[in-house]
C-alpha cells in the first residue's frame, strides 16, 4: 500500500499524514477508529479488505432525540423491558470487512447481543440490551467506527416494512407440483397397454389431480384476478389468454380423468404455471438497497433541537409549530421554513436545487426547508410547519400519487389484444368445422386450441428480456425501478435535462483567475490563508490551487460574510468580496467570484464556473440527431452563453424555473403528445421526474440522495445515456423477434389442435420446449446487447 | 403389486416433508438475503484464526 493513502479509509493523505502504529492516517478520526479496533482485537478488519473504512462523522448532539422513548419505539422492530431489536440502514456497507466488523459489534460493546448484516439492503439488524446499551449508544458506537446509520423521517412513518415472499411460495408450490406430476405422468406417455399400468393409472391420475389443485387455486391465482380486472376495465391483457388456458387445461383434464377419456394435461398445466411464475420472479428482482420512492421524508431528520427558555430539548419534526425557536447544528438539515435569528448561516441547498455552492444568509433572512447548514450553529425561528413549507408542499401535487406503470400499455398487452381475438376466432371456426364433419370431436378441438394457444412463450419474452437487461444495466451503474421502464425508455422522443447537478458536476468546479499574475510568495500566502478558513469557497479554492508550501501565518482574521485578512511577516493579503477587498468593481451578480488584494493593492479575482460533465457536448450532439432536447434550470441566466457554446443549436434553454414550473413544462409537452424523459437530480426536480414518462435521477452517491424516480444513474455513467437508450430499443426488437418465434410454435401446436390430434405428450413436449427456447433466445440476445454496451467506444 | 400403494405413500410423504422444509426456510427469511450468508460463511474461520493469532502475539510479548 502506498504510504500516502490512509490505512483506514484509503483516501489520499493530502495534508501531512498522521503516523500511528507505523501506519499512515489521513485524519484523527480514522486513527481513532483504528485504535478502537486494535484495542479490541478487531484489526482483522483491515486484512479482509484494504482500507475499508470511512471517516467517522461529527455526531455531537445529533442523536439526542434517541433518548426520547416515543421516538425510539417507532424505530424498533421489537422491544420489551430488557431487549430491543432495531434495523438500521447503513449506507457505508460496501465490502466483506463491513459485514465482519458489524457482525462483531458485541466485542466493542457487550450490550449488543447480536448483529446481522443484510448486504443487499445495506442494513444491519441489531439485538441489544436496553439497560446496558440504549439505542442512542448503539448509534453512537456505529458512528464512532465510521458506520453512521441513516435515520430519517421516513423511518418514523414507514414502520416495519413487511417482506413480500408470496412469489417465492408460489414458485415453490408450482415447482413442487410440476416435478411430482412429471413423475406420475411419465408412464402414460408411451401408451403401452401394460397390465399393471392399466390397473394403476387411475390412481396416478387422481394424485396428479390433487397436486394440480394448489397450482390452480394458489400459485396461478394472480392470473385469474388480473384477467378479471383487465376484463372489467375493458382490456384484453396477456393474462386473459393465460387464465383461459389454465382454466381450460384444468377443466378438460379433470373431465378426462373423470370419464376415463385420457390422462389429462396436468403435466402441461403445472409446467405452464411454473414457467410463468419463474418469468415473474426474474422480472421482479430489483435493487434492495436503492429506494425509488423517496420524497422529502427520507431527507429530513426525525427530530431537531428546540430552545425553550434557554434549555435545549429534542423535538419531533412533525411537532414543530410556528414560532418555535430551533437550534440547527453544523451539517444539519433545516426541516421547516424559518427566519434566521442568530449565527452565521451558510446554507447548502444542494438537495433542493442541485447547486452545491452554499448561500450566505444574515440574521433576519428567510431560510427554506431542505437547506443544510454548513458552518457552525445557528438559531432559526420556524415560520411554518413541515407540511406547509415551500418545498414539502410540492408533494401535495397529484402527480405523486399516480402509478405510471398502470397507465402504460406494454408491448405484451398490446399484442395480446389481437392475439386473444385470433385464438378465439380459430377455436370457434375449428369447432364449427368439426361440428359439421364429426360432432364428437368438437369439444376436444375447441379446448385443444385454447390449451395449445396459451401464450406461455409470449408471456415469458418480455420478463426475461427486461429482467436480464435490468441486471446488465445495473452492472453499468444504471439502476431501473422496474422492467417496464426499459420499454418506456424506448418510446421517448424528448429529453429534458436539469442544469445544476445534472449536466454540471457537483463535486467539481473550475476557476479562472483574471488580473495581475501573483508571484511565488503571494501564492504561498494565498494558499496558507485559505487553509485557515472553513468557508466553502475557501475550501474549494484551496483544493484547486497548485501545491505550495504552507507557512505559518502571523495574523489571521475572518470577517463572516465578507472575507479574510491575513499576514505573514510583512506581506498582507485580503481575500473576499469586492467591497471587502476595496475595489469599486460592481460584482457581476450572476457569477461567484473571490477577489484578492495583497499589500492593499488589488490583484484580481477568481471566478467560479460550473464544471460540466465530461462528454456533455458529444452526448448532446449525438442525442440531438434523434431526440428533441431541452435544458431547464432553476438558476439565473449566468451560464447561458457557456451552454450555447457547448450544446447543439436546437437545444431549448429555459432559466429561472421553480419546481412547479418544471412540472408544468413537462406536463405541457406531454399534452402535445411528446414522450418525455426527464433527467434531474435534486428535490426540486421531483415533480418533473414524477410527471415525466421516465424520470432519471443522476446521483454522485447512489446510496443516499436521489429523489423519487424511475431510474437512478450513477453520475460517472452520464455520458452513456444515449447508449442506454439505444439498448432499450434493441430490447424491444428482441421481444418482437421472440414473439415471432412463439408464433411459429403456436402454429405447429394449432395444427395438432385443429386436426384433433393433440395428445398430452405433444402438449407436454411443445410447451416447455417453446418456453425454454424463448428464454434461451432472449437471454442470449440481451447478453449480446450487454456486451456491445460494455465495449462501447464512448467509454 | 399392491406394494405400490406403500411406495406412493412414501413418495408423497417425502415430497411433503421437503415442501414443508422449503416453506419453513422461506418463513424464517432464508430467501430474503441471498448474498450476505455467502460472505459470512467464510468469517467463521477468520474469527478463530484472528483469536489464535492474537494470543500467539501476546505470548511472544
Amino acid at each position: 500500500m502506498s504510504s500516502s493513502n490512509c490505512y483506514h479509509c484509503g483516501d489520499p493523505c493530502v495534508r501531512s499524514p498522521i503516523l500511528f502504529d507505523q501506519k499512515a492516517f489521513c485524519c484523527v478520526g480514522c486513527r481513532t477508529v483504528y485504535e478502537i479496533f486494535a484495542e479490541n482485537d478487531l484489526s482483522c478488519y483491515y486484512d479482509l479488505q484494504q482500507s475499508p473504512g470511512a471517516i467517522p462523522g461529527e455526531i455531537e448532539g445529533k442523536y439526542d432525540f434517541l433518548e426520547q422513548e416515543n421516538i425510539v419505539d417507532k424505530l424498533l422492530e421489537f422491544g420489551d423491558d430488557s431487549i430491543q431489536i432495531v434495523s438500521l440502514y447503513v449506507p457505508h456497507i460496501h465490502c466483506s470487512s463491513c459485514i465482519w466488523i458489524l457482525e462483531n459489534l458485541n466485542k466493542l460493546n457487550p450490550g449488543i447481543i447480536e448483529s446481522q448484516v443484510n448486504f443487499g439492503k445495506k442494513s444491519v439488524r441489531l439485538t441489544y440490551k436496553k439497560g446496558v446499551c440504549p439505542l442512542k449508544d448503539v448509534v453512537s458506537l456505529l458512528s464512532s467506527i465510521g458506520y453512521e446509520p441513516y435515520i430519517s423521517l421516513e423511518n418514523l412513518e414507514g414502520g416495519k416494512s413487511k417482506i413480500d415472499r408470496q412469489i417465492i411460495y408460489k414458485l415453490g408450490v408450482a415447482g413442487f407440483a410440476f416435478g411430482n406430476v412429471m413423475f406420475l405422468s411419465f408412464p402414460e406417455y408411451f401408451e403401452v397397454d401394460e397390465f399393471w399400468l392399466e390397473q394403476y393409472k387411475h390412481l396416478f391420475r387422481w394424485i396428479m389431480f390433487a397436486y394440480s389443485l394448489p397450482v390452480v387455486l394458489y400459485a396461478g391465482r394472480d392470473y385469474f384476478t388480473s384477467a378479471y380486472k383487465g376484463h372489467k376495465a375493458g382490456l384484453l391483457n396477456i393474462d386473459v389468454p393465460i387464465a383461459l388456458g389454465i382454466l381450460v387445461l384444468f377443466l378438460r383434464s379433470t373431465t378426462e380423468i373423470m370419464f376415463d377419456l385420457g390422462s389429462g394435461f396436468f403435466d402441461s398445466l403445472t409446467g405452464l404455471v411454473f414457467f410463468l411464475l419463474l418469468g415473474k420472479f426474474f422480472q421482479q428482482r430489483t435493487y434492495d438497497f436503492l429506494s425509488f420512492e423517496r420524497d422529502y421524508k427520507s431527507y429530513f431528520p426525525i427530530a431537531i433541537t428546540k430552545i425553550e427558555n434557554g434549555a435545549e430539548s429534542p423535538l419531533q419534526v412533525y411537532e414543530i409549530k410556528e414560532g418555535d425557536r430551533l437550534l440547527i447544528r453544523n451539517e444539519e438539515l433545516i426541516p421547516v421554513d424559518g427566519i434566521l435569528i442568530k449565527g452565521d448561516a451558510m446554507i447548502d441547498y444542494s438537495f433542493v436545487t442541485g447547486e452545491s455552492a452554499p448561500v450566505q444568509k444574515k440574521s433576519g433572512d428567510k431560510l427554506y426547508a431542505g437547506g443544510k447548514q454548513v458552518s457552525g450553529l445557528i438559531e432559526v425561528e420556524a415560520l411554518r410547519t413541515v407540511e406547509q413549507s415551500y418545498l414539502t408542499q410540492l408533494w401535495s401535487n397529484d402527480v405523486f400519487n399516480k402509478n405510471k406503470e398502470a397507465l402504460f400499455t406494454n408491448i405484451t398487452n398490446k399484442l395480446s389484444k389481437h392475439f386473444t381475438r385470433a385464438v378465439l376466432l380459430i377455436a370457434f371456426v375449428a369447432s364449427l368445422f368439426w361440428f359439421v364433419f364429426d360432432a364428437s370431436k368438437v369439444m376436444n378441438v375447441f379446448t385443444a386450441v385454447l390449451i395449445i394457444a396459451c401464450p406461455c412463450a409470449i408471456a415469458l419474452s418480455a420478463p426475461f428480456t427486461y429482467g436480464n437487461l435490468l441486471r446488465i444495466f445495473g452492472k453499468l451503474k444504471f439502476y431501473l425501478k422496474n422492467a417496464s421502464v426499459i420499454e418506456q425508455l424506448s418510446t421517448i422522443d424528448t429529453i429534458i435535462f436539469d442544469k445544476t447537478g445534472t449536466i454540471t458536476a457537483n463535486s467539481r468546479s473550475e476557476t479562472q483567475f483574471s488580473g495581475d499574475q501573483l508571484d511565488q510568495e503571494e501564492e504561498v500566502l494565498l494558499r496558507s490563508t485559505l487553509r485557515g478558513s472553513n468557508h466553502p469557497l475557501s475550501r474549494s479554492l484551496y483544493e484547486l490551487l497548485k501545491d505550495n508550501d504552507i507557512l505559518p501565518l502571523t495574523y489571521f482574521e475572518e470577517t463572516p460574510g465578507s472575507g479574510i485578512e491575513a499576514r505573514i511577516n510583512d506581506r498582507q493579503i485580503k481575500i473576499g468580496s469586492a467591497s471587502f477587498v476595496g475595489v469599486d468593481e460592481k460584482d457581476e451578480h450572476l457569477r461567484t467570484e473571490v477577489h484578492i488584494s495583497t499589500d492593499n493593492k488589488y490583484k484580481g479575482k477568481f471566478t467560479f464556473f460550473n464544471a460540466y460533465r465530461q462528454g456533455l457536448s458529444r452526448l448532446f450532439n449525438d442525442l440531438s440527431k434523434s431526440y428533441r432536447l431541452a435544458v431547464i434550470s432553476g438558476d439565473n441566466e449566468g451560464e447561458r452563453e457557456n451552454l450555447e457554446k457547448l450544446l447543439p443549436v436546437s437545444t431549448k434553454m429555459i432559466f429561472n424555473q421553480k419546481p412547479e414550473d418544471k412540472l408544468e413544462y413537462v406536463a405541457y409537452h406531454q399534452s402535445e403528445g411528446s414522450k418525455i424523459l426527464m433527467i434531474g437530480d435534486g428535490l426540486n426536480d421531483a415533480g418533473a421526474l414524477a410527471q415525466s414518462d421516465v424520470g432519471i435521477a443522476v446521483s454522485e452517491n447512489i446510496n443516499v440522495f436521489s429523489p423519487a424516480c424511475d431510474a437512478i444513474l450513477d453520475a460517472s455513467q452520464f455520458d452513456k445515456i444515449e447508449v442506454f437508450l439505444k439498448a432499450s430499443k434493441s430490447a424491444i426488437k428482441i421481444i418482437k423477434w421472440s414473439f415471432f418465434f412463439s408464433f411459429l410454435y403456436n402454429i405447429v401446436g394449432l395444427y395438432f389442435a385443429v386436426t384433433g390430434q393433440l395428445e398430452p405428450v405433444i402438449a407436454a413436449i411443445l410447451m416447455p420446449l417453446s418456453s425454454i427456447s424463448i428464454v434461451a433466445f432472449t437471454t442470449l440476445a440481451t447478453n449480446i446487447v450487454g456486451k456491445r454496451l460494455k465495449k462501447n467506444p464512448l467509454t | 403389486m399392491s406394494v405400490i400403494y406403500i411406495l406412493l405413500a412414501i413418495s408423497i410423504v417425502v415430497a411433503i416433508v421437503f415442501f414443508a422444509a422449503f416453506v419453513i426456510a422461506v418463513r424464517r427469511g432464508q430467501y430474503d438475503d441471498s448474498y450476505t450468508p455467502s460472505v459470512r460463511m467464510l468469517f467463521e474461520d477468520e474469527l478463530v484464526k484472528n483469536k489464535s493469532e492474537e494470543s500467539l502475539e501476546t505470548n511472544k510479548d
